[in-house]
């Protein structure tokens, strides 16, 4: 247990993802990925009367599922490390509201699972907690609102602009023996800027911080490319994935592109029209809690770092001209029956 | 890599909007739109009204097609397909000023509706309206020294 290197933290007490869960949209559902996911919604009200709230109710929803999974009841929840993109994380106040769980509220924009996991692997693996539930969300029709037009509005996106994927994603984390997949090792971002000031080419702004992330992770740990079956990113789309490699290559390291996925990229078909990919909090939440574990349970794979990357401006800071600061962690996972 | 090599690489590896087929598109549908409008006009000439009014009619009648269509969930379709094309004409200003009227419906008719019904549309109100005025006191002293009118 403890830090290694600079700024990665070691889990050595099987921290295990003992459940997991993820409920997505109907245009998600549609997507590639659609049947990993436990639940696909049949519309994006949820039955609510605002977007926020339907947000809100997903995430609640696959907060329950996922305890549910795991055969616990609210009263044995340690906490609920959740956030989401709505201003003062609304979607996940009101959720812990009515699930009535100890709960944290986190804000990392995209990386707050990758962030999440970290944090309550960590309380975990000190014992502070017996579980913890790490839980994001996102919704197309909140994100939209808030920080660009009105759904019915009649404009047109760049090629690099990303589509707000609605879907939340939880884990429960616990220690356990046994066949579970673990996490390893967490390894915390630092706020890199490259001064791209574009909002619609969020993969632009978060490359260079993911680069700085898997870089530090890299050095931590004495791992390379090689250590691993997949590094997941999320999201930054099909050109932020692009950059990224060429900035690797500038840094000397030759990314195994098969390995590298990203969940944003992936989320959608060509024809669904969302341009460079997904992205929110909900697309690498609900993409490692269906595909990547659906696919590390089977063995397709042994060990995955998600690097979760978000994009930490507001509407102010981008309409005052601020260039758009990002932020990446990073999250080892490791299948149970590999090499402890 | 410093922040000028790394914005030159991203300006390599991101594609533009595709121009032309924009240009197209912008064009077909903004004259499809003004071709309308001007069928209005030849209609309202027919009922016989005067030539101040077929202005006023004729958009009237632009705005409350675009509102419709907005209402329905058509104008943002024909706005993804033409850009420029459905945005320029005042069917895209109605459409600015309806699509935030129902968007913000759920925060109540004063701090939603009331509020935000002018957050896109009054830019070009102010800054519109700024200009006829400063145009108009230009041409009011030119006219005044006997230059011009």
């Amino acid at each position: 247990m403890g830090l290694i290197g600079r700024r990665t933290f070691l889990f050595e007490n099987d921290v295990s993802i003992v459940s997991r869960a993820s409920i997505a949209g109907p245009k998600e559902g549609k997507g590639p990925l659609g049947a990993a996911f436990d639940m696909v919604m049949d519309d994006d009200l949820l039955g609510q009367k605002s977007w926020e709230m339907a947000e809100s109710e997903m995430l609640r929803r696959t907060v329950e599922l996922c305890m549910r999974k795991a055969k616990k009841q609210t009263s044995d929840i340690g906490a609920l490390l959740s956030g989401d993109l709505n201003a003062q994380i609304i979607s996940s106040g009101f959720a812990a509201r009515s699930l009535g769980v100890p709960f944290f509220g986190l804000y990392g924009a995209c990386s707050t699972m990758a962030q999440s996991m970290i944090a309550g692997a960590a309380l975990v693996d000190g014992g502070y907690l017996e579980n913890a539930v790490c839980a994001a969300s996102s919704h197309f029709c909140t994100a939209e609102r808030q920080f660009r037009s009105p759904l019915e509005l009649g404009c047109q996106r760049p090629p690099s602009a990303q589509w707000t994927v609605t879907a939340a994603g939880a884990v429960m984390l616990m220690k356990a023996e046994g066949e579970y997949i673990r996490v390893t090792h967490g390894t915390v971002g630092r706020v890199i800027d490259m001064k791209i000031k574009d909002a619609n080419h969020m993969g632009a702004a978060m490359a260079p911080a993911v680069m700085d992330t898997l870089i530090a992770h890299f050095e931590d740990t004495g791992r390379d490319f090689r250590d691993y079956g997949r590094i997941i990113t999320g999201d930054l789309g099909i050109y932020g994935r692009k950059l990224l490699i060429e900035l690797l290559k500038d840094r000397g390291i030759n990314a195994d592109e098969e390995k590298l996925m990203d969940a944003g990229a992936e989320m959608f078909y060509k024809e669904q029209d969302a341009h460079a990919g997904g992205s929110g909090c909900g697309c690498v939440a609900s993409v490692l809690a269906g595909k990547v574990l659906d696919d590390m349970e089977k063995n397709a794979y042994e060990r995955a770092l998600v690097l979760g990357s978000g994009a930490m401006l507001s509407l102010l800071s981008s309409q005052q001209g601020e260039s758009i600061p990002s932020v990446s962690y990073a999250a080892a996972l490791e299948g149970g029956s590999g090499n402890g | 890599m410093d922040a000028k090599r790394y914005s030159k690489l991203v300006k390599e590896i991101t594609p533009g909007s595709p121009k032309l087929s924009g240009f197209f598109r912008a064009f077909w549908v903004g004259g499809f739109i003004s071709m309308i409008g001007q069928g209005f006009n030849q209609i309202g000439a027919l009922i016989g009204l005067s030539y101040q009014e077929l202005p006023m009619f004729t958009s009237s009648l632009l705005v409350l097609i675009a509102a419709f269509l907005t209402g329905i969930g058509v104008y943002d379709k024909i706005g993804k397909y033409a850009g420029a094309g459905s945005i320029v004409p005042i069917t895209g200003f109605a459409n600015s000023v309806v699509s935030p009227a129902m968007e913000f419906r759920r925060e109540g008719l004063v701090m939603g509706v009331g509020a935000r019904l002018f957050f896109l549309a009054g830019p070009v109100l102010a800054y519109g309206i700024s200009a006829s005025v400063v145009y108009g006191i230009i041409y009011y002293v030119l006219e005044v020294a006997g230059i011009w009118g």
